[in-house]
């Protein structure tokens, strides 16, 4: 077996070893749970509130998990001198580096393939056959951002800080910078200044909020071109943090 | 129980003791709380619909629902106890239209406005929401049409307002383009003319949006069944 894939296979043990799946599914129960109880009190619409809830709890909860779970195995192996022993191998830094972002995006995979199936209940299977194609990219990319924070920081805390901020700037700043274009926003060079540094930030950001849409679920599957133009951000995003983090991993001194 | 732990017996009494008494005394304090009150008059001002879309984090459609149960649980939150009229209508329906332009394909909002808000016994109010559904109506006339719909039999039977009731049905039939409307809804001024009841015209009414497939969630059905069966035992009270 290659390398990449022997290192991508430990990963998974060390996944499914350290409890992962048992947390997958308490966070399938929490999600369905407390969408199921709003359910119960909504007036109308229903089926689209669980839909909407669950999707949004799955979409959060499953980055979240998957962003502690990379950052701390990674920070732990660096530790533990594991990364020192690894590299003794005959085993290339650049193979190493993929072999765990190979092994954590299969887990991003498993993932969205469960986050997926309970959206079956409420949405036609195309719909949620693409919902947890996207989630299953969002997920690589948090999985390379976690690698890529986690082999730069070394520390737990500033990576998963990391990692969220980078998460959840990138779903709002589509919000943001109609904000800062909005009716209300003044006509100052103050205004201009903040407009212009919004916009650079984008510029540095990859478009989640055009990814993984409960919109999709709710009212029609995405157009052909809006998903392969929403996938394919993620992915050039997640290869881009592939290449800072090897160029970082290169470069460090062990 | 793994085997790096040490026995139970190794745990000081005090500890149990202080273990118990402070777990009695959390149970107790939150067993003595009075439930959390409903107060109809503290609807806060409502965010705009950017800086909802904002908080949102992407999930529009989840942050226009859930505001919705926000902004219910300041009526319905106490069981019906307190009379919709408390409520500061100005700020609903400021939280309804960014709940509306968060989410534009939902119709919860505005199916809580003329089902719920604009049934009040106060004309104000109920005009005050007809507008707004009437205003929400005209930027997707074909999506929007049964919530004008029953607008217009609110104008007619609540207000006693016909010529509102007449401006209604007659956008209603001006502007609804979609093919799958039915008949009375196309015809709604006509509708509206006609000598019956407000019993009847519901009746046909909810008959017409069932035969459509318009209502097809559970809860909305029940909802509206329910609302029915107070409208006949109120008629039924004032013959």
């Amino acid at each position: 077996m290659p390398p990449v894939l022997l290192l991508a296979r430990s990963t998974l043990l060390e996944a499914r070893r350290s409890g992962l799946p048992w947390l997958a599914l308490g966070l399938l129960a929490a999600a369905l749970g407390l969408a199921a109880f709003l359910s119960q009190v909504a007036m109308t619409e229903g089926r689209e509130l669980q839909a909407a809830l669950a999707a949004a709890l799955l979409r959060a909860g499953a980055a979240f998990l998957l962003a502690a779970h990379v950052t701390a195995s990674v920070v732990r192996e660096a530790n533990d001198k594991v990364l020192e022993l690894a590299l003794a191998l005959p085993l290339s830094r650049s193979q190493y580096y993929l072999g765990k972002l190979v092994g954590y995006g299969a887990i991003g995979l498993g993932f969205a393939a469960a986050c997926g199936l309970p959206m079956l209940l409420w949405a036609a299977p195309g719909s949620a056959a693409l919902w947890s194609a996207s989630l299953a990219a969002e997920l690589l990319l948090v999985c390379a951002a976690s690698l890529f924070f986690a082999v730069t920081l070394a520390n737990v805390v500033p990576a998963i800080a990391a990692t969220a901020g980078l998460y959840l700037l990138a779903r709002s700043i589509a919000a943001i910078q109609l904000l800062a274009r909005g009716p209300l926003a003044e006509p100052t060079w103050t205004q201009s200044i903040a407009r212009g540094a919004v916009d650079a930030v984008a510029l540095l950001l990859p478009r989640l909020d055009a990814a993984t849409r409960s919109e999709w679920l709710l009212y029609a599957p995405p157009a052909p071109g809006e998903f392969v133009a929403a996938l394919g951000a993620l992915v050039l995003y997640a290869a881009l943090l592939c290449a800072a983090g090897l160029f970082d991993f290169h470069r460090r001194n062990l | 129980m793994s085997g790096r732990e040490r026995p139970l017996a190794t745990v000081p009494g005090w500890l149990w003791a202080l273990l118990g008494a402070t777990l009695a005394a959390q149970l107790g304090a939150q067993a003595l709380r009075p439930p959390p009150a409903a107060a109809a008059s503290d609807l806060p001002p409502a965010p705009r619909a950017a800086a909802l879309r904002a908080a949102s984090l992407g999930e529009p459609a989840a942050a226009a629902r859930l505001a919705m149960l926000y902004v219910q649980a300041f009526d319905l939150g106490a069981g019906n106890a307190l009379p919709y009229r408390r409520l500061d209508y100005g700020r609903l329906r400021a939280w309804l239209r960014a709940i509306l332009d968060t989410d534009p394909r939902s119709s919860y909002a505005l199916f809580a406005a003329v089902r719920v808000y604009a049934e009040v016994d106060d004309p104000a109010r109920t005009r005050a929401m007809l507008e707004f559904v009437h205003e929400a109506y005209l930027e997707a006339p074909n999506r929007r049409w049964p919530a004008l719909a029953h607008a217009a039999l609110l104008a007619k039977h609540r207000l006693r307002d016909l010529p509102l009731a007449r401006r209604y049905a007659a956008d209603l039939q001006r502007l609804t383009t979609d093919p799958d409307v039915p008949l009375w809804a196309r015809q709604m001024e006509i509708f509206i003319l006609e000598d019956m009841n407000e019993l009847e015209a519901a009746k046909i009414m909810l008959g017409g949006l069932l035969a459509s497939g318009h209502l097809r969630d559970p809860g909305e059905r029940r909802f509206l069944k329910e609302r029915l069966g107070a409208l006949e035992r109120r008629l039924a009270s004032e013959r």
